[in-house]
């Protein structure tokens, strides 16, 4: 019999300390959808969404209550449609037919209205990216990403200048929601094709028919451990990150396996993630200020990030027999109410969370900016992530919500998991010139690996 | 199938009787128990066999800890596997 001591340890963890799994995401190839008839493909990618996913929420409330742990998310990833809807050109129907199947499912995001342009676009490409904002604003479930820069082929700068477009468009759209749009659209540098987290998550060309990734969370259990070791030296502290890693990612394996099983699908990878939630104790904000920051944003964040990024991927590695997606600790503003404050108290600023997307998981996610800044500044924004990613050979993304009619001091709430974010300030320098010369910027000498 | 019972509680005479008398109407067999008092809160880990149980498991978490309530404790059932991945290698 296990001992009484680690029995209640697992308890306490789901009990106190917010452990759940955050998500588990059925990734799914619509290959096979693909059809010149518009009315035909839509047929095509309703009924094999319904056919593989209708047990989506089921399987996962099963799993959640015979295991005693709590699922969060269950979701579905799609082949990226500027793909799927390419030979009939009918994207903005594929993308309602697949809210309607997400409705229907029970699920809370459908992610992969998305492109893979990091090089160069196609026409069709440049036609589907138009219809981005027409898609998101008028779906209730769709989340959309565009991959623009690769370490391999460097940062499409022409499609870096269309995202700023893209995303004030967007902002426009959904303004009475507080441009929601936003939150559901992504751009990536260096984008991962088995991600199970929103808005990125789509089903990547090398992935399978039907496959389980799933993305754990933890950032209270974490926090909790640290709390426990006050006055150890940073070495320890690494070591009690790795070791709570390391269950928090078994319990992320178990369910996966099971519900690849139930599922009749390919159990795929575990993400290595600390996500947090907007709920008290749910932060990755928090843990950086029990390692002895009085804020997050001062100086010493991007280096305490680091551990924590680096002890969470060592810990999570030995736990589970396939890892991937982004794998790290993800520093969204919206979603974390440690951020959320350091930003209130003017303590966390832009340009410290573009040092530390350098080592975190991701990129600059969920960040509120006035709705009167420019396209091109937004882009300008995109075209440094995008730089970090392609130079450190990681994934980077810009997650970022020009609120109309909202100004420093303001705070925009989106609710539920999405949060609410305070309006950072932006550079006033002007940029325009140097994103409307397009492009690419050639991928660094280090991409030359064979 | 093998599954974990978690009691908690505030400490009272006969809560293991109670509890042994609930799991004998479900057909829960008990193959290991470990029990102890955290300041003055009881606590029992049961290792139990469900071959014996007609109830489907969802159904016998919701009786188990309605039944709880009634002699005022907690009573939880999990599947082993959570605690096995979590804490052995």
């Amino acid at each position: 019999m296990i001992n009484t001591r680690d029995i209640l340890e697992t308890i306490k963890m789901v009990d106190d300390q917010n452990l759940d799994v955050r998500t588990i995401t059925l990734s799914l190839s619509l290959l096979d959808c693909a059809d010149s008839d518009g009315k035909k493909a839509e047929r095509k990618v309703y009924d094999k969404v319904m056919l593989r996913a209708g047990n989506l929420v089921k399987v996962g409330e099963r799993l959640s209550a015979e295991l005693g742990i709590p699922i969060v998310n269950k979701r579905v990833s799609v082949t990226p449609v500027s793909l799927v809807g390419a030979p009939s050109g009918n994207y903005v129907g594929l993308a309602k037919i697949l809210d309607k199947a997400a409705e229907e499912i029970g699920i809370d995001f459908l992610g992969g209205y998305s492109a893979l342009v990091h090089k160069s676009m196609t026409e069709f490409e440049k036609d589907f990216l138009a219809t981005i904002p027409e898609a998101i604003s008028e779906t209730k479930k769709i989340c959309s990403s565009v991959c623009v820069a690769s370490t391999r082929s460097g940062i499409n700068m022409d499609a870096v200048a269309l995202m700023g477009k893209i995303i004030k468009d967007l902002a426009h759209r959904t303004a009475d929601n507080g441009a929601l749009g936003c939150a559901k659209f992504v751009v990536f540098a260096n984008a991962v094709e088995d991600n199970p987290f929103m808005a990125g998550a789509f089903t990547g060309l090398g992935e399978g028919e039907a496959t389980v990734n799933v993305g754990v969370s933890g950032p209270g259990v974490v926090a909790a451990a640290l709390k426990k070791c006050k006055g150890a030296d940073l070495t320890t502290v690494a070591d009690v990150i790795k070791k709570t890693a390391f269950k928090i990612t078994r319990a992320g394996q178990l369910v996966g396996e099971k519900a690849a099983s139930l599922l009749g699908a390919k159990f795929g990878i575990v993400d290595l993630s600390l996500a947090p939630t907007p709920a008290i104790g749910d932060s990755v904000a928090e843990i950086l200020e029990i390692m002895g920051l009085s804020s997050v944003g001062g100086h010493g964040t991007t280096a305490a990030l680091a551990l924590l990024n680096d002890a969470v991927k060592k810990g999570g590695v030995m736990a589970s027999g396939m890892v991937g997606g982004l794998s790290g600790a993800f520093i969204p503003v919206s979603e974390d109410a440690g951020m959320i404050k350091a930003v209130r108290e003017g303590k966390l600023s832009l340009s410290k969370l573009e040092a530390m997307t350098a080592v975190c998981s991701v990129g600059l996610d969920m960040i509120a900016v006035p709705g009167d800044t420019s396209a091109q500044t937004i882009s300008a924004i995109i075209a440094d992530e995008c730089a970090i990613g392609v130079v450190n050979n990681k994934t980077t993304a810009v997650r970022i919500i020009p609120v109309p009619g909202m100004t420093v001091g303001d705070e925009v709430s989106f609710g539920g998991l999405l949060g609410s974010a305070p309006v950072m300030p932006v550079s006033d320098v002007d940029s325009s010139e140097f994103i409307e010369r397009g492009g690419i910027i050639p991928a660094p000498l280090h991409s030359l690996k064979n | 199938m093998k599954a974990i019972v978690t009691v908690l509680g505030k400490d009272k005479v006969g809560i293991i009787a109670d509890v042994a008398m609930i799991m004998k109407g479900h057909g829960v067999n008990i193959c290991d128990i470990s029990q102890t008092l955290m300041q003055e809160y009881f606590t029992m880990i049961m290792l139990v066999d469900l071959t014996a149980c007609k109830l489907d498991f969802t159904e016998l978490q919701a009786l188990l800890a309605e039944q709880g309530k009634t002699i005022g404790v907690d009573i939880r059932v999990q599947h082993q596997d959570l605690f096995d991945s979590m804490h052995r290698i």
